[in-house]
C-alpha cells in the first residue's frame, strides 16, 4: 500500500484524512475499493469515454459475479476495451469492465459469460434475445482487447513484409516502436 | 463507477512485455509537490506504483482521448498529459533526461486503442490490396494519422477531426491472376482467422473432455 498521502486525499479505511472543503475534494479522482486498497483512476475520462460511439450496444440481462446476484436489465455498450454497463434510464454507467486477458464462453442457452484470467470462476454473466445476438456480442468482445489489435497488427505487418518485401509501418514512422514488435520490451 | 480493479492490476503486473517503463515525477495536483512514481504503459493504460518492486499499482491513467505535450514548469523534462472537457484534470509528468521524456512523448502520444485501430484497419487493406493487386501501394502517409509538427512538438494520441473512417483509395486492380490460393481462408483477416482457428481448439477440446468423461 502506498504510504504518501497527497495533499487534500483521503484514504479510504485507514481513517486518514485531511480537514479540506468539499469543493477541493470533489475535483479529485475518486476511488475504487479493492481487495489491496484503493487503485486511482481518472473516472471523469472513463465516464466520457463511455458516452463515445459504441462498437456495439444493447440492452441485455447482467448478473454479476457474486453469489446470488439477480437478473437485470442493463444497456451494455462496447467502447474500445471496455464494457460499460447503464441502467437502462441513467446517462452514467453503473460500472464498466475493462477487457484485457478475458475469457468470453457461451453459457446456454443465448447467453455468455466474461471471466478474467486471475479469476476464472468469477464470471460475469449476460443474457441475449437470440442465439444470433450472442455470437455477435461473443465475437465482438474477443476482438476487443488492447492485447488482440496488436496481436492483428504484428500479424498484418508481417504477413505485408513478406509479400512485398518492405515493413509497411516505416511509412508510419512507427517500425522501431517496442508496441510492436513481436518481444515489446520487458517490464 | 464500478470498476474490475482486480483485472486492471493484472493487467498491469503480468508477464507480458510493457510499452514503456521508467520513473517520473508526477505532479499531484494544481499546487501540490512532485512525486517520483515507477510507471508503466500497457496498451492505453498508465500504470504508476510506488516503485519498481511494488506489486500493486497505486493507480492509472487511462488514456483514451488524451492529447501529450511539452510544458513550461519548474521541473525539467516535464510534459502534460491533457483531456478535453470541462474540469478534465491536466497530468504534469516530468522525466529524469531528455531521451526518457521524449520517448515518453511519443510512446504516450500513440497509445490509444483509436489510434492503433486506425494503423491495423490500414494494414488490414493494404493487405487486401497487395493479396488482390500481386503489387505493394506506394508509399504514403495516410491523411488520418497525425502529423509532427517542428518546433511545437506537439503530438496529439487523438486523430484529428474528421479522420474517421473516411473514404479510402481503392485497391489497386489485378495486373493478373495470383497463383492459387493454398487455403480457404488465405486471403482472411486475422480476426476471421483466430475464430476459425478458435473453432477448431474448441472442438478438439470437446472432444477430449468427452473422451476423458469416459470410464
Amino acid at each position: 500500500m502506498a504510504a504518501v498521502v497527497l495533499p487534500g486525499e483521503r484514504r479510504c479505511g485507514t481513517f486518514l484524512a485531511r480537514g479540506r472543503p468539499a469543493a477541493r475534494r470533489a475535483r479529485l479522482a475518486l476511488r475504487v475499493l479493492g481487495p489491496g486498497g484503493a487503485m486511482r483512476y481518472n473516472e471523469k475520462e472513463l465516464q466520457a469515454l463511455s458516452r463515445q460511439p459504441a462498437e456495439l450496444a444493447a440492452e441485455l440481462g447482467m448478473r454479476g459475479p457474486k453469489k446470488g446476484s439477480v437478473l437485470k436489465r442493463r444497456l451494455v455498450k462496447l467502447v474500445v476495451n471496455f464494457l460499460f454497463y447503464f441502467r437502462t434510464d441513467e446517462a452514467e454507467p453503473v460500472g464498466a469492465l475493462l477487457l484485457e486477458h478475458c475469457r468470453v464462453t457461451q453459457e446456454e442457452p443465448s447467453g455468455f459469460s466474461i471471466s478474467f484470467i486471475e479469476d476464472p470462476e468469477r464470471k460475469y454473466h449476460f443474457e441475449c434475445r437470440s442465439e444470433e445476438q450472442c455470437q455477435e456480442w461473443m465475437g465482438a468482445l474477443r476482438r476487443a482487447s488492447y492485447e488482440f489489435m496488436r496481436r492483428s497488427l504484428i500479424f498484418y505487418r508481417n504477413e505485408i513484409q513478406k509479400m512485398t518485401g518492405k515493413d509497411p509501418l516505416e511509412q508510419f514512422g512507427i517500425s522501431e516502436e517496442a508496441r510492436f514488435q513481436l518481444g515489446g520490451l520487458k517490464a | 463507477m464500478k470498476l474490475n480493479e482486480r483485472s486492471l492490476a493484472f493487467y498491469a503486473t503480468c508477464d507480458a512485455p510493457v510499452d514503456n517503463a521508467g520513473f517520473l515525477y508526477k505532479k499531484g495536483g494544481r499546487h501540490a509537490a512532485y512525486h517520483r512514481r515507477w510507471f508503466v504503459l500497457r496498451g492505453n493504460m498508465l500504470f504508476y506504483f510506488e516503485d519498481a518492486a511494488s506489486r500493486e499499482p497505486v493507480g492509472v491513467i487511462i488514456l483514451e482521448g488524451c492529447t501529450v505535450e511539452l510544458v513550461e514548469a519548474a521541473e525539467e523534462f516535464a510534459f502534460a498529459v491533457r483531456f478535453a472537457g470541462a474540469r478534465a484534470r491536466t497530468y504534469v509528468l516530468a522525466a529524469e533526461s531528455q531521451a526518457a521524456m521524449e520517448g515518453w512523448v511519443k510512446a504516450l502520444s500513440r497509445a490509444s486503442f483509436d489510434y492503433l485501430r486506425l494503423v491495423v484497419r490500414e494494414l488490414e487493406q493494404q493487405l487486401a490490396a497487395v493479396r488482390a493487386g500481386g503489387c505493394p501501394l506506394p508509399p504514403r502517409r495516410p491523411r488520418a494519422l497525425p502529423p509532427k509538427e517542428n518546433g511545437c512538438a506537439v503530438w496529439s494520441a487523438e486523430p484529428p477531426a474528421g479522420a474517421r473512417p473516411g473514404p479510402v483509395p481503392p485497391p489497386l486492380p489485378p495486373r493478373r491472376r495470383a497463383s492459387a490460393p493454398n487455403g480457404p481462408l488465405h486471403a482472411a483477416s486475422f480476426a476471421r482467422l483466430h475464430e476459425w482457428y478458435g473453432q477448431e481448439v474448441r472442438a478438439l477440446r470437446g472432444q477430449w473432455l468427452r473422451s476423458r468423461a469416459q470410464p
